[in-house]
């Protein structure tokens, strides 16, 4: 099955101690031949641009000619915490984040149990394609969908006119739901995959020993699949963390960090510049977090 | 097995159910819809009429648009195609110091939000590059569409090259075919599956990607997700909007069928 995540299995480790039996010299020079060009693209392209980015975060705008003055100040990340507007955005993107992984591991527990343990052979392929087919439907599409769906004349207005309700119309909340639909087979699929490698008689052996259902699911099941749970989330709060245009085109008035940064890329480069650095600091916190779990290995 | 009482059977079926219902009717009423009379996007519709695949059809925009996206896709593949590649016999043959390093720098482009990377590479375009007299242009789009590629290939073919046996290839040594005769005969012929459904799924995320794009494009030059968002902030031709995204959903059947079936023959093989 290949996915975008592919659970990485243990490396085995008796390969490549044939490899290194050969004669070292040869070896390294081998190795140096594959590592250099994808590790100097990496570095020199990515983490240089991301190094500069983190210099340009400490230059400021001239206030009379508008230009990007190169020096040192702090101003720039202060503002992060003295603006009310950018605070109360940065921990409102948090909350968004967290909101959208925790929706998304409730949902997809259940679904690879039923997935990878209930349903029969034919069942269990047809969802497993159903899962994987809307990932690639273009992230666009799926925001054009909801547009649809949440819009004042749209489908849940219309499904729900009957009740005499209607549905929440483009805010915070609906910002909440799209990046659910936008990032959930990323945390679906490696919970399907790790639910599926629990061998069938650790079922049975719980069983067994009197634990009921639920308990199994609880005791059992969870444990084993906590790294590919925290492998999906890493991606769920990434990708909901840093994306402003759910917010712009179905959030109604509500702002991420990813709109601050927007906004300010060509007025002032360097406040955007200093701005991207919250999801980046959220980031590896949840990677830190996650770490003193004690579930990373599997990332 | 596990045995689960009836009534937590019918809790999970109807999750199940819930989750499928909330995933396909979403993408279908964007597909009813663009068939839609009215010109903004409504449930239900008002009308059949196939005039807004008329208007996308003939429109030279959206033609400009795709071409772009496919040159840029490719252009990305190709780089992550050769770097993902040599990144992932680096890490399944050898055993060195930082290795988990790479694997980590590998994965970070796309671990790190969108607007991150998009950002720090424009901030590079604009305000670095220009300092030193290089002008990147359209190929910046490419560069920043490349480097969170990689991982695609990456993960392929690294999973399965921990599952060849890397004797064939000593083997071929042994028998005097030199490095670059082994690669293309007995080396790239184990993997190729993986590298074709890799390199797949790397076209693919480089034709969806929006955010980066937005940061990295040249002024004028439009993809097809950046002329897509430009036409949803003005809703008048919503519903050629729709045409497009329908499309778009049709032709994004086609990485993840050859790609399932990829990984089929790889499990065969």
């Amino acid at each position: 099955m290949t996915s975008v995540l592919q659970v990485p299995e243990p490396p085995t480790q008796a390969k490549a101690q044939v490899v290194a039996a050969r004669t070292p010299r040869q070896n390294r020079r081998g190795l140096l031949w594959l590592l250099t060009p994808p590790a100097a693209w990496l570095l020199v392209l990515y983490i240089g641009s991301l190094f500069f980015l983190l210099i340009t975060a400490f230059w400021f705008i001239n206030p009379f000619t508008s230009k990007v003055v190169p020096g040192f100040t702090l101003e720039n990340f202060v503002s992060i915490l003295t603006v009310p507007a950018y605070l109360t955005t940065a921990i409102r993107s948090l909350l968004i984040a967290l909101a959208v992984t925790f929706i998304a591991i409730v949902l997809a527990v259940p679904l690879a149990i039923y997935m990878a343990k209930i349903a029969s052979p034919p069942m269990r392929a047809f969802l497993a394609l159903s899962i994987t087919l809307p990932l690639w439907a273009g992230y666009l599409v799926k925001l054009i969908a909801m547009r649809v769906v949440f819009t004042e004349n749209g489908f849940l207005n219309w499904l729900l006119a009957p009740f005499g309700i209607s549905g929440p119309g483009f805010n915070t909340s609906t910002v909440i739901i799209t990046l659910t639909y936008l990032w959930f087979p990323f945390m679906a699929l490696p919970v399907y995959t790790a639910v599926r490698q629990i061998p069938n008689n650790y079922f049975d052996a719980s069983a067994d020993l009197g634990a009921n259902s639920w308990r199994t699911i609880r005791t059992v099941v969870l444990p084993l699949i906590k790294p590919a749970i925290i492998a999906g989330s890493v991606f769920t709060f990434s990708l909901s963390l840093g994306d402003y245009l759910v917010a712009r085109f179905v959030g109604g008035s509500t702002q991420m960090i990813g709109s601050i940064i927007a906004s300010n890329i060509n007025l002032n480069p360097p406040v955007a510049a200093a701005f991207s650095f919250v999801p980046i600091a959220f980031v590896l916190v949840y990677l830190w977090v996650v770490r003193k779990m004690g579930a990373l290995e599997r990332l | 097995m596990l045995q689960l009482s009836k009534s937590a059977r019918v809790v999970l079926m109807s999750i199940v159910a819930f989750v499928l219902l909330v995933i396909y009717v979403p993408l279908l009423l964007v597909v009813v819809n663009s068939f839609n009379v009215a010109s903004l996007a409504s449930w239900p519709i008002k009308g059949l009429t196939t005039h807004w695949w008329v208007v996308a059809w003939e429109s030279p925009f959206i033609r400009e648009a795709l071409l772009n996206s496919v040159i840029v896709a490719l252009g990305a593949t190709i780089i992550a195609g050769i770097l993902g590649t040599m990144a992932a016999f680096a890490l399944q043959r050898y055993r060195f110091f930082g290795s988990q390093s790479i694997n980590l720098l590998i994965v970070l482009p796309i671990a790190l939000p969108g607007v991150v990377t998009g950002v720090a590479f424009s901030n590079t375009y604009n305000s670095v590059l220009p300092v030193i007299g290089i002008n990147i242009g359209y190929f910046g789009m490419i560069v920043a569409h490349a480097t969170f590629c990689i991982v695609m290939v990456f993960n392929n073919v690294g999973a399965r090259l921990r599952r060849m046996n890397p004797g064939l290839a000593e083997a071929s040594m042994d028998l005097g075919a030199n490095l670059w005769q082994t690669f293309r005969l007995v080396t790239f012929p184990q993997f190729r599956p993986a590298f074709v459904a890799g390199a797949i799924l790397a076209f693919a995320l480089s034709f969806d990607e929006v955010i980066v794009t937005i940061f990295t494009a040249p002024p004028g030059v439009e993809t097809l997700p950046l002329w897509i968002l430009k036409e949803m902030a003005r809703p008048s031709q919503a519903s050629v909007v729709n045409v497009v995204a329908t499309l778009v959903i049709v032709f994004s059947l086609i990485p993840v069928y050859v790609s399932l079936r990829m990984s089929r023959s790889d499990e065969d093989a």
